[in-house]
């Protein structure tokens, strides 16, 4: 059977390879080639070499953009994990009623981005409107707001990650440090989350590649608004592909240099993260 | 296996039907008629386009595919849509910005009977070196809506600041009456005067747009210049008059407005909760398809936009048009030929002027229209009304002109900060003539 598999490899990956050449390769290599062009249309690039590069690198907005992109990346990655674990240990424990809870937390990632961007702005707009003031009147708001927005949906499916983790942990081991005498916090310190270290590694490839590339749940709750301050990095990239003639091609270069930096993110934190990992 | 073997034969068979008929089909495109692909502007009128291609096609069996974009979306479509082999060969422009990113796609029209039918042939877009693009095919106008109903209401009150709608004509008496009507709201049962100044994520264009048309515009006058690559935004106090009074005497309060829509504010007008509102002729759509509508047909009038210019008691509505038809110059010769056809079909037949006043409700700049067919809605007739008035100059629409949508954004969200407190007036108006310098600059080529 295995070398029948060997042989015929090839046959059973073409649709795929073929669609991936593409659907994506091609795509992405014409992508980077129209970085480097002044262009309206795909089909009418002009060459111009590195000037979008160079005019994206100046301009503010772009830098500001990441800014703000990391700044909510490092706080929406935190919160996730922390709370998804909480939730995975909770729900672990055998309280009454786990798979109803379990599942109610794992819904709101059923829902679309935009769908719950508008549905979290009117809630956020409702709340604030007893305070005088809307999700747009400070950047602030916007802030919390999508960090909110990010946290709900994001945290039951990092939840049922945890809980599949914990559930493979052989109970000989926790039971084992409990004859030892170790008490429940250096149980989970010591066992559990050592032994969790290949969940922790998806979850944070998972939350930090989202949190970066998110773009829906911006476009939808604040729009970038006031004054692009809540403007997200692929929020950038689109308003200045459509809404300045002429920079079409500045987008494009400012997907590059996104891509190469979500690129080198999320391969030093899985190269730093399966270091950590132990073998069962 | 008989069972499986008979299968796999009945698979193959129906995939080379699939295949034959395919190729049936894609030979009757490609005929020399050539075929129209129209790519529309205006989500609202998406089933009459439809519509009035169908009948095309029935009449003189040219076959007439239109589409249209999704509200907003009208540059992302057409981006994707033209690339492709089957690209659309009649699109539209919103003016001389739009048309410089587009020139390589339009053919010449100058030769054409629609360019040889414009009352005003300046209307249309010239290329650099001669030759027209871009042909209008829509005039609009705007200014401020009001309700007669409720103004009527306000003038039968004792102290009543003037006795009629022909009082107003400056931004002082409109400021005196205005201020007024809000101490009296109660007696008149309005919660404001104005409409909310809606400020929701792409819906502040009746301000970043439409209102900051009119000092740019007198700008323009006072240099007689038609495009500049720096403004003073000199006219600024008098564009902070007419907001400012739109902001006090709203139904809502400032602080509250970036949660405000479009929508909203014509229902509002609609619901009689107000007794004005800026916005174009397009509007009356909005006004009149709100439930439990209370504003009468004929008691929607128009008023100018005053905010305080010297002699603006001659100043009439904002009329201009923001939609060019282009014929695709990539498209094949039928193509752009039937497009044409059709375009001309539309425009010049009894037929299909019928289409255009009645469906469309275009006011058209098109000298193959009489008098007796032009649309019949209120506030089309209002455009019309004051278009025809030889003592009223209207306002051009000079915003075609405004240098990007980045522009346009970035001044509305230096609106919304400003009034909601946030932003000191004198920072709007730097950070727009900066704004201004840069967008220029920026896509300048």
């Amino acid at each position: 059977m295995q070398k029948a598999y060997k042989k015929y490899f090839w046959i059973f990956v073409l649709p795929t390879l073929i669609a991936f050449i593409l659907f994506f390769v091609i795509p992405f290599i014409l992508g980077i080639g129209l970085s480097f062009c002044k262009f309206t249309t795909v089909t009418n690039a002009r060459w111009v070499g590195l000037d979008n590069y160079v005019k994206a690198f100046s301009n503010k907005d772009f830098l500001n953009a990441l800014g703000f992109t990391v700044k909510f990346t490092v706080v929406s990655v935190i919160t996730i994990n922390v709370i998804a674990f909480i939730f995975a240990y909770a729900l672990t424990r055998g309280i009454k009623g786990t798979n109803l809870f379990r599942t109610t937390f794992f819904m709101p990632n059923l829902i679309g981005g935009i769908v719950l961007g508008y549905i979290w702005q009117l809630m956020i707009n409702g709340v604030l409107s007893g305070f005088g003031a809307t999700i747009t009147t400070d950047p602030k708001y916007g802030f919390w707001g999508l960090v909110i927005l990010m946290n709900w949906q994001q945290i039951g499916y990092m939840m049922i990650i945890y809980i599949a983790g914990i559930q493979n942990i052989p109970t000989e081991l926790v039971e084992a440090a409990k004859i030892d005498g170790a008490t429940k916090m250096q149980a989970l310190f010591k066992v559990t989350i050592p032994m969790l270290m290949s969940s922790v590694t998806i979850c944070l490839f998972l939350t930090l590649t989202n949190s970066f590339k998110l773009f829906d749940q911006n476009l939808a709750l604040t729009a970038g608004a006031p004054s692009k301050k809540t403007a997200m990095m692929a929020l950038d990239i689109f308003t200045t592909f459509y809404n300045r003639n002429g920079w079409e091609g500045v987008g494009q270069a400012k997907a590059v240099i996104f891509f190469i930096i979500v690129g080198a993110l999320a391969l030093s934190q899985l190269y730093f993260t399966r270091n950590k990992e132990v073998e069962n | 296996m008989k069972m499986k073997k008979f299968l796999a034969a009945a698979l193959a068979v129906t995939m080379v039907a699939g295949l034959s008929v395919g190729c049936k089909s894609n030979k009757s495109d490609s005929s020399d008629e050539g075929t129209v692909y129209y790519l529309s502007f205006k989500p609202e009128q998406a089933e009459q386009w439809e519509a009035i291609g169908k009948e095309y096609t029935k009449k003189t069996g040219v076959k007439v595919k239109v589409q249209t974009a999704a509200s907003g979306t009208y540059e992302q479509t057409l981006k994707s849509e033209i690339a492709k082999k089957d690209a659309p060969t009649i699109f539209q422009v919103n003016g001389p910005v739009g048309y410089q990113n587009w020139k390589d796609y339009c053919a010449d029209l100058s030769d054409s009977d629609l360019y040889s039918w414009l009352n005003d042939k300046s209307m249309a877009i010239e290329g650099e070196d001669g030759g027209v693009f871009a042909v209008p095919y829509a005039v609009e106008g705007y200014g401020v809506i009001y309700n007669q109903e409720i103004m009527d209401k306000y003038f039968a009150l004792d102290g009543a600041k003037v006795e009629s709608m022909d009082d107003i004509n400056n931004f002082n008496t409109l400021k005196e009456v205005v201020e007024d009507m809000t101490e009296k709201k109660d007696q008149l049962g309005i919660a404001g005067v104005f409409s909310s100044t809606s400020f929701s994520p792409g819906e502040d264009w009746r301000w970043q747009t439409h209102l900051m048309n009119l000092p740019i515009y007198y700008e323009y006058k006072d240099a007689g210049v038609t495009d500049e690559d720096e403004i003073t935004f000199e006219y600024n106090k008098e564009f902070k008059n007419i907001f400012d009074l739109y902001l006090n005497n709203s139904v809502t309060e400032p602080a509250m407005l970036g949660s405000k829509t479009v929508a909203d504010s014509m229902a509002e007008f609609a619901l009689g909760k107000s007794a004005m509102v800026q916005n174009g002729n397009w509007a009356w759509g909005d006004i009149n398809g709100v439930d439990g509508n209370t504003v009468k047909e004929d008691k929607v009038k128009y008023l100018p936009i005053y905010t305080g210019m010297d002699g603006e008691e001659k100043q009439g509505l904002c009329v201009g048009g923001e939609n060019y038809f282009c014929i695709n110059s990539e498209a094949s010769e039928a193509d752009q030929k039937a497009s044409l056809e059709f375009l001309q079909w539309l425009f010049g037949t009894d037929e299909g002027k019928d289409k255009v006043t009645n469906e469309l409700g275009f006011i058209t700049p098109f000298n193959t229209f009489e008098d007796d067919e032009k649309p019949t809605d209120p506030l089309a007739q209002e455009v019309i009304r004051y278009m025809e008035n030889k003592d009223l100059t209207s306002v051009s629409w000079d915003f075609q002109t405004f240098p990007s949508q980045t522009f346009k954004d970035n001044l509305g969200a230096s609106l919304l900060e400003y009034a909601s407190g946030n932003k000191e007036w004198k920072s709007v108006v730097s950070d727009c003539v900066a704004d201004w310098r840069t967008e220029k600059e920026a896509t300048a080529e």
